[in-house]
């Protein structure tokens, strides 16, 4: 007979190991998968794994996906330390992106770029924060279940936007496509090197990430947050306020999803279309998982998930894969990490039903 | 009168999509286990079932077959779950969240070849004779088997959770596991099974989606059913009757949208499609703001992590 033994305190290695543990499982499993398929295995895997390693472009195109991912999942580490669901960064992104759009679009040749760039970026944070306060409001006045309400405002997002590309927001010289005028180039989030897309939202993700390490690690308010996450009796008899620390953790995680939005609509779109959302507000749960809630792991598992996005693109443009293919991979990768995690805070032992127990039996 | 007919039919209908899933979750729930996993498992049923139907050329067994193959597929993406959040004990949140993530991909994945695949037409739903009554045969005797079924299981699960011993079982192990547990129950077997059978009647409500309700296959089709059926359960005060109640009104709400374009009501279709995402988001407020009410209501041990022995 198993038995699971609680391991007092969790194993720090195994619990740092696991999401490398977890990746190699996931591997393996794909491994299957693509033998399944019919296709060889070793090529296909090549394509997620290394692939987008490979050259200049291949970097540039890793930073462009892991900015938005590292953004979304910054905030949602500090929501889930905070033990808040927020499972809807996505409608916090599209709303951030929608705040975005409007700035952009009132820009004329005049324009200063120094001006109108920081203008975009607080005004995409403050609508994604905007969009988060709902959940926090909704939960906090009437105990309204985060997951649920965060959850439904990404569909009603996913509307809104539909709505303003197809209706009011529409070019009128577009020959009738759901989409928004061409930005001006003022608008355009300044690009790493000639050439290549990647900008520097890749900084602010980092500064992000520095921040929130200090916010989380080395303030007060950081740790009355963490504390009411995982005690959430000792937070109260410590006096903390639970109501405190929800509106910070989803405020903040509005925030850093809509300037995720705005940074990648005034970037590498260029225009507001109703393909915007691809997923990485969802994409960015696992990413926050896998980096360990910690903001460090988040920029590492942000350049994972990356890879597998563009994996995914790849196996569609040289194999015929569907670009699902990513979603399995993500899918995958947070089964096998959810389950190598149980097994860092737990031992399994092999224990030899006792005398009683059969008697009982 | 007749529109009228028209209309409730087809809150019926929809309603039974909302109705399967959520009585399913509420036996899951009573036994103290949140599958968040809800819309993956829809996603897959679905799936499944229109793959399972389109392989088998028979129509009545292919589309049989396919109900069966999407219960299926639910139940073994429940059993994954229950593996991982009973079994060894995993976080229930972030699980259920897994199994929603990966059956999107997954489904998205799988079904990209099925995307433009056609079934065969389907055989008019209802009661012969009875179904083409003025007023009462669309209204009452016109639907498709699993209508009636949804109600049956609504009335059976009444009698299981409160009049069965059984069921009393079921749900001690959602209200104190400890005590259960110290009687002698095989807590987490009992809540495995919960959890198996919530996803079977997830993945039905699924293939119900895909082979009778939309009658075709696209990626993503089920589109936050699966979470209007979460929040249905709550809604419901975890209560078989007003689960199904619930789920006409819902189903009723997701056919305003089409019963106001059809009067010429012009409002944007983007903004009407937002109806039934605004109006849980209503009603959950609404319920919720009693929580003394909730709490008094919700099995004790509602996403609690329950271990033998700890």
């Amino acid at each position: 007979m198993l038995r699971l033994v609680p391991r007092t305190p969790p194993s720090r290695a195994l619990t740092l190991a696991a999401p490398l543990i977890a990746l190699a499982l996931t591997v393996v499993l794909g491994a299957i998968l693509f033998r399944i398929l019919g296709q060889p295995p070793g090529r296909a895997l090549a394509l997620f794994f290394l692939e987008p390693l490979r050259g200049a472009d291949a970097w540039s195109e890793l930073a462009v996906k892991a900015t938005p991912l590292a953004l979304v999942a910054l905030g949602l580490c500090v929501c889930f330390r905070a033990n808040v669901w927020n499972i809807g960064a996505e409608g916090q992104y599209i709303v951030g992106a929608l705040g975005a759009t409007w700035v952009a679009m009132r820009a004329t040749d005049t324009t200063s770029t120094f001006a109108i760039l920081p203008a975009i970026a607080i005004v995409g944070a403050l609508a994604g924060a905007a969009w988060a306060a709902i959940v926090a409001f909704l939960r906090d006045r009437w105990n309204a279940n985060e997951i649920l309400v965060s959850l439904m405002l990404v569909y009603v997002a996913e509307m809104l936007l539909g709505y303003l590309t197809y209706g009011p927001w529409k070019d009128p010289d577009g020959y009738n496509f759901p989409q928004t005028i061409q930005f001006l180039p003022v608008t355009q989030v300044p690009l790493l090197a000639e050439g290549h897309r990647a900008h520097v939202g890749l900084f602010v993700a980092i500064a992000a990430a520095v921040i929130a390490w200090l916010f989380l690690f080395r303030t007060y308010g950081g740790f009355q947050l963490a504390v009411g996450g995982q005690a959430p009796r000792a937070a109260r008899y410590a006096g903390f306020s639970a109501r405190r620390s929800l509106w910070t953790a989803l405020l903040t995680s509005g925030a850093l999803s809509g300037l995720a939005g705005a940074i990648e609509v005034t970037g590498p779109l260029g225009q507001l279309t109703p393909h915007l959302p691809v997923g990485y507000g969802f994409t960015g749960i696992i990413v926050a998982f896998v980096g360990r809630l910690h903001p460090i792991g988040v920029l590492l598992s942000s350049i994972l998930m990356s890879m597998l996005y563009i994996g995914g693109e790849l196996a569609q443009s040289r194999l015929g894969l569907p670009q699902a293919l990513s979603g399995v991979f993500q899918g995958l990768l947070l089964f096998t990490l959810l389950a190598c995690d149980a097994l860092a805070n737990y031992k399994i032992l092999s224990v030899a039903p006792k005398r009683i127990e059969r008697a009982v039996a | 009168m007749g529109g009228l007919a028209l209309m409730i039919a087809a809150s019926v209908n929809a309603g039974t999509v909302l109705a399967l899933a959520g009585l399913g979750l509420l036996v899951n729930e009573r036994a103290g286990v949140l599958n968040l996993g809800a819309e993956g498992m829809m996603l897959m049923g679905a799936l499944a079932g229109y793959a399972t139907a389109l392989s088998i050329h028979a129509p009545g067994v292919g589309m049989l077959a396919g109900y069966l193959a999407g219960a299926a597929a639910g139940a073994a993406m429940a059993a994954l779950f229950g593996w991982l959040a009973i079994g060894i004990g995993t976080n229930q949140y972030a699980t259920g969240l897994a199994l929603s993530l990966f059956g999107v991909g997954f489904s998205a994945f799988a079904g990209a070849g099925l995307v433009d695949k056609q079934l065969p037409e389907r055989a008019r739903d209802g009661i012969p004779m009875l179904r083409d009554l003025p007023v009462v045969g669309p209204a009452l005797f016109g639907y498709h088997p699993l209508v009636y079924g949804a109600v049956l299981l609504a009335a059976g699960l009444a009698w299981f959770f409160f009049r069965s011993r059984s069921g009393l079982l079921l749900r001690a192990v959602g209200e104190s596991p400890e005590s259960a547990h110290a009687l002698g129950h095989r807590v987490r077997l009992i809540r495995l099974g919960a959890v198996v059978f919530g996803g079977a009647m997830c993945g039905l409500a699924g293939a119900y989606v895909s082979l009778a309700y939309t009658h075709l296959w696209v990626e993503n089709l089920i589109a936050g059913r699966g979470w209007i059926a979460l929040a249905l359960t709550t809604f419901a005060t975890w209560r078989p009757a007003r689960v199904l109640l619930g789920a006409y009104l819902f189903g009723g709400l997701t056919m305003l949208q089409f019963h106001l374009q059809e009067r010429g009501v012009q409002i944007e279709s983007h903004l009407l499609g937002m109806i039934p995402y605004a109006a849980t988001v209503v009603v959950l407020v609404l319920i919720s703001r009693r929580a003394a009410w909730i709490r008094h209501n919700m099995p004790a041990s509602l996403g609690r992590i329950f271990r033998p022995g700890t």
